[in-house]
């Protein structure tokens, strides 16, 4: 036993060496690499310009808003706009892609300068980082079948029932505003279609980009509530207290909004999912919401 | 066989994207693979020792792995470390931080259940043919060790290449991500397109870790 033990001390010693050399190396060398000059976590608008790139947190897989097309290259809605800000901004743009889990992270531990990421303007969300002013709306929508269009929530009666996903917006919303609608409930977003396409409930509630989308690809259903309750906005956000840069995107959303820079974005990039009639549902042009 | 719709892997720049995504996952993977072993091997030699200090220590170490998800690790060395320290790791490097922090762990807790199955006699057996404790270590015990080694560590590994899917959660663009965004990006035009990426998604890990399970056999049988 002690001829073994003494083997192992030797190797222990090793290791404490290996480990000792391993963390130093680790992380000596990536420290302070692409983190911000003055330690307040976060670039400010003539640091970015004069770092010569803004780093802009972006989805890379939510089609029609951030995705990545077949030839590698970052497009989408939100796309649209970022790279208008780099080209104002005169900087070259580095996309980072985040999830939907994580981006209220990024902005606070400086990774990135810009989310736009479909990000939502919640009051939760507006302590943790700074919004500026929105470019879109979302907000609820309710689809229905051609032969008995929904158009007014009071259409529906005691016996119908509606479908939701779990989980969603709608149906936290249905719960608490309309207590007394039976609601179908499904997990996924397939489930509910099949359903919904078999017969099963009279309107299906759903983000209203959602069921647009749903409406505009399969014949025979309508949308009749295309914005229930108080619409959302999305936003572009910045690190709390990064006021310079915040100050930069809203000027620009401004005069963004003198040359409709929003309609033509979603001319370009979400009229083949929605089509042209949801346009003004779901813009916001120069950061006034018109609703 | 007229269109079973693999058109959506070749448009574009799409299976080289495919391709370039795999080749992050097997970065990242072998590289934490690497390291665990050498570390494991060490950690797991030390985690023998009768030493108290030392067996408290390793087994809090070996305890916080499992009891984390690895996800958890990766955000707490992703962000965390900005957060509390300023230190901006790559994220890249943030995964191999925590990969080879989990593949240390476990591969240090194979070594050690293979180290102590080693019965007690090869010593002893050792000792009565003259052997000195080197000469028994290298000869006697290691190649016994690294034979059972090899079924489980095989299991890590693989385990490990994976895992490496959690990682697009810190921005790394790996294979699985890469496939998300095919899948997406042709979501009108292609509504079946999920099960083609998908499916040559697991083709790619396929391909990636076969080779890894016939070097195991082949090891195991060369070395029985």
């Amino acid at each position: 036993m002690k001829r073994r033990g003494r083997w192992h001390k030797i190797l222990a010693l090793g290791l404490a060496a290996v480990l000792s050399v391993g963390m130093l190396v680790g992380c000596g060398s990536k420290s302070g690499s692409s983190s911000s000059s003055s330690g307040k976590g976060y670039r400010t608008l003539d640091e970015i310009k004069k770092s010569g790139t803004i780093r802009i947190g972006v989805f890379s897989d939510k089609s029609p808003f951030g995705y990545v097309d077949d030839d590698g290259n970052y497009a989408g809605y939100d796309v649209y706009f970022a790279e208008r800000l780099g080209k104002d901004l005169g900087v070259k743009i580095k996309y980072v892609s985040t999830e939907a889990a994580s981006r209220v992270e990024y902005l606070q531990t400086g990774k990135v300068d810009i989310i736009l990421a479909n990000f939502t303007v919640t009051d939760e969300r507006a302590k943790q980082v700074d919004f500026a002013e929105p470019y879109m709306h979302v907000g609820l929508g309710v689809v229905s079948h051609d032969d008995r269009v929904i158009t007014d929530m009071s259409q529906i009666k005691d016996d119908d029932q509606v479908i939701v996903i779990s989980g969603t917006t709608a149906e936290t919303y249905l719960t608490k505003n309309y207590p007394n609608i039976k609601q179908q409930k499904f997990d996924t977003y397939a489930a509910a279609k099949s359903a919904f396409e078999n017969g099963t409930g009279v309107a299906w509630a759903n983000d209203n980009t959602e069921v647009i989308a749903f409406a505009k690809a399969n014949k025979g259903y309508t949308v009749g509530i295309d914005a229930l309750g108080d619409p959302d906005t999305i936003a572009p956000a910045v690190t709390k207290g990064n006021s310079t840069l915040l100050k930069w995107i809203n000027e620009e959303i401004e005069n963004l909004g003198k040359e409709n820079f929003f309609h033509k974005d979603y001319e370009a990039t979400l009229t083949s999912t929605y089509g042209a009639d949801y346009e003004d549902t779901l813009v916001i042009e120069g950061g006034k919401s018109s609703k | 066989m007229r269109d079973l719709g693999i058109d959506i892997l070749f448009k574009g720049v799409n299976f080289q994207r495919l391709l370039e995504g795999l080749w992050v996952s097997m970065r990242i993977s072998l590289i934490s693979v690497a390291i665990s072993i050498v570390l494991g091997l060490l950690i797991g030699a030390l985690m023998t020792l009768k030493n108290p200090v030392i067996k408290v220590i390793t087994r809090i170490y070996l305890e916080i792995v499992r009891i984390m998800p690895q996800l958890v690790l990766l955000f707490i060395v992703f962000f965390g470390t900005t957060r509390v320290l300023g230190i901006n790791i790559d994220a890249e490097y943030a995964s191999i931080i925590v990969f080879s922090f989990w593949g240390t762990a476990e591969m240090g807790d194979l070594v050690r259940s293979a180290l102590i199955s080693i019965p007690r006699h090869q010593y002893e057996s050792a000792a009565a043919l003259g052997m000195n404790q080197r000469q028994t270590f290298t000869k006697i015990i290691l190649p016994q060790t690294l034979r059972r080694l090899i079924p489980n560590s095989i299991n890590l590994i693989t385990r490990m290449i994976k895992t490496t899917s959690l990682v697009m959660m810190i921005g790394v663009v790996e294979v699985l991500k890469v496939g998300q965004q095919i899948i997406e990006a042709n979501r009108t035009t292609d509504p079946n397109g999920a099960f083609v990426v998908y499916g040559a998604v697991f083709i790619l890990y396929f391909i990636a870790c076969w080779p890894i399970s016939m070097l195991a056999r082949y090891l195991e049988k060369r070395w029985n």
